[in-house]
């Protein structure tokens, strides 16, 4: 029974990264109704910039973390400006293989620079609790109340805010928002670097977990965090969150019962079988197609 | 029409009476398999040479094959080098375990069709979740069966695990990937301007009407899904055999990512587009080969450009005149001279 519980609070630790980075595909999604492959790449830039923070210029926990964060979200913005807007009115796949395009320039250009992979220096001190015969570690728990705290504050953003209500109302019908006086550029700009940032802060978080990190950490966390978004039922924030909670919880609990080389034939056949069953996700509502 | 189809000096110009000369296509197929077989056995294209074109030969094969799904169909299938990976697995078995090897060059194209056969039924499988999902959720189909693929070879240790399979004999040759890019191109545009063709396009313009329209679109979707993995599993047999190893990394979505670059790099719905897509990025690569790690910098950046000045790739939508047929020829002839000598009601 404890064992389950330990693995409860892994998979609880690796769902919160899950879900940050889905949260960025799917608010992306819901305003462009475009699949921002680079996304994944993102969170990988986001543990290099808590690396180049913590080891080169000495930065504690909490300023790493708004750092990375900005910095992430500045690219994410810059990337949007060079790369997307001139594509808004261009054929979807066009802007799909652009996204795709950016990701391979992101993860090579990084791999140009830093060959070998880093080791991030540990900025919590990684102190173990013990709870009865639960083990629960300081970092665990950081990363957990952070991830949750972080949606909570994206969440109010989109429910309570005027920026929020404007994301809304953009994703909800596009050609009559701008006639109403909404600045439909810079809120969509401001969507990629609230996402940017949330998968900034997901790297970051993953990079103290796992403190090894390379140019391609990015790519299978990335499309995992694509799956959980769908999972929810893309395009809905509530829904990117669950999905990746349960992303997280399969690969775990696959690999705490099966052989662990099992996890993703597992966690993707999982996936087909939702989709046949439910296929917008979970929180997602059906889009019946007008004749 | 009947008439004017028949009389070739309708045709505009002597190009046009050149491709419409029904012996035009085979002489080129011929006089190309006879360079290839020369340049094999006589040996004047150097090894390095014959090996690019043995790459760009299989990219054709893959861009091509995919194209009818993602191009003329308007799906978004993530999952080629899932197809691809069944096909070099079952190919390679094959020719290592059951086929003699002496005599394995005699079984070679035995083994390359099987794998083709393979590769199809696993499409078959996926044909069938895209009658219900479309659009994303159906990449995401595809997806996942990609990753599923490459799972369960992981997970076969007869197989070789993750450790990947050794030992093919190097058969792949530059006359059999002349041969079966050949025939996937063949295959294909006869296929996208039959009748069958037709409801392809008209599954991406406009499902729901096609249906009322009396396309059959399940068989449709279940056909162009079988030809364009059986396809991507005979690209997969030549691909194994020409590296003679083979492990379950290669077939990774990033596979699937360059496929997918190639074919709108080229321009989707066009397969003169798909194969100036396969060379170019294959060539291009092998140019940039001097820069080291910064020529996998610069092709993204270059792909990005292209993609914001021709947000529809090289041809996009667009065929070379070199694939149509002579029927459609005449017909667009015969509009634009009533539409002169009408002005504007042709008809």
């Amino acid at each position: 029974m404890a064992y389950i519980f330990q693995q409860a609070l892994n998979a609880l630790q690796l769902g919160s990264i899950y879900a940050l980075i889905a949260l960025g595909y799917t608010m992306v999604y819901g305003i462009l109704t475009m699949i921002n492959f680079a996304h994944g790449d993102m969170f990988m830039i986001g543990a290099f910039f808590c690396f180049m923070l913590s080891a080169w210029l000495k930065q504690s926990f909490i300023p790493a973390l708004l750092l990375s964060m900005l910095g992430v979200a500045c690219l994410g913005v810059i990337i949007e400006r060079l790369a997307y807007k001139p594509l808004r009115n261009a054929p979807r796949v066009s802007a799909i293989i652009t996204a795709l395009g950016v990701g391979l320039f992101l993860e090579n250009f990084t791999l140009a620079l830093s060959p070998y992979p880093k080791n991030i220096p540990a900025l919590v001190s990684n102190t173990a609790w013990k709870l009865g015969s639960l083990s629960l570690s300081s970092l665990q728990v950081i990363i957990i109340v952070l991830s949750v705290v972080l949606m909570m504050v994206l969440d109010f953003i989109v429910q309570h805010t005027k920026t929020g209500m404007a994301m809304r109302a953009i994703s909800w019908d596009r050609t009559v928002v701008p006639l109403m006086g909404v600045p439909v550029n810079r809120i969509i700009s401001m969507t990629f670097a609230l996402g940017a940032g949330l998968g900034g802060a997901a790297g970051m978080m993953y990079g103290l977990a796992y403190p090894v990190i390379d140019y391609s950490m990015g790519i299978m966390i990335g499309w995992k965090a694509f799956i959980s978004a769908v999972v929810g039922g893309i395009g809905n924030i509530r829904g990117a969150m669950i999905g990746g909670f349960i992303l997280g919880s399969v690969e775990i609990m696959t690999a705490a019962f099966l052989p662990s080389t099992y996890r993703d034939f597992v966690a993707f056949t999982l996936l087909l079988a939702l989709l046949i069953v439910r296929p917008y996700g979970i929180l997602g509502t059906p889009h019946p197609q007008k004749v | 029409m009947n008439s004017i189809l028949r009389d070739h000096s309708a045709l505009p110009d002597r190009w046009h009476r050149l491709i419409a000369n029904p012996f035009f296509w085979p002489a080129v197929a011929g006089a190309g398999l006879l360079f290839c077989i020369a340049a094999s056995v006589l040996g004047f294209l150097d090894l390095y040479l014959q090996l690019i074109l043995i790459y760009v030969g299989i990219n054709i094969i893959l861009t091509v094959s995919l194209n009818l799904i993602n191009g003329y169909m308007g799906e978004f299938s993530v999952g080629h080098a899932g197809f691809m990976a069944t096909g070099a697995y079952v190919a390679s078995l094959l020719t290592i375990r059951i086929f003699p090897s002496g005599i394995s060059d005699l079984f070679f194209p035995l083994a390359i069709f099987a794998g083709g056969v393979a590769a199809a039924i696993i499409g078959l499988l996926v044909a069938i979740p895209s009658f219900k999902t479309r659009g994303d959720y159906l990449a995401i189909v595809t997806l996942a069966f990609c990753m599923i693929v490459k799972s369960v070879l992981e997970n076969i240790d007869a197989v070789g695990g993750p450790r990947g399979l050794l030992g093919m004999e190097k058969l792949t040759t530059l006359p059999w990937v002349f041969f079966w890019a050949a025939l996937t191109v063949w295959v294909i545009r006869n296929l996208v301007f039959s009748n069958f063709g037709r409801g392809v396009l008209s599954i991406r313009e406009d499902e729901i009407a096609s249906d009322l329209m009396s396309v059959n679109t399940r068989q449709v979707k279940v056909i162009a899904f079988v030809v364009s993995s059986f396809f991507a599993g005979v690209a997969g047999g030549l691909y194994a055999h020409a590296l003679q190893f083979i492990n379950p990394k290669m077939f990774d979505i990033i596979k699937s990512t360059d496929i997918l670059i190639m074919v709108y790099l080229g321009g989707i719905a066009s397969i003169a587009g798909s194969i100036i897509g396969a060379i170019i990025f294959t060539i291009l690569l092998e140019i940039l080969r001097p820069l080291g790690v910064w020529r996998m910098v610069i092709m993204p950046l270059l792909l990005v450009l292209l993609m914001i000045c021709r947000p529809s790739g090289i041809m996009g939508l667009r065929e070379s005149r070199l694939f149509f047929p002579l029927r459609d020829l005449v017909t667009e002839r015969l509009w634009r001279k009533r539409k002169k000598e009408n002005g504007d009601a042709p008809a």
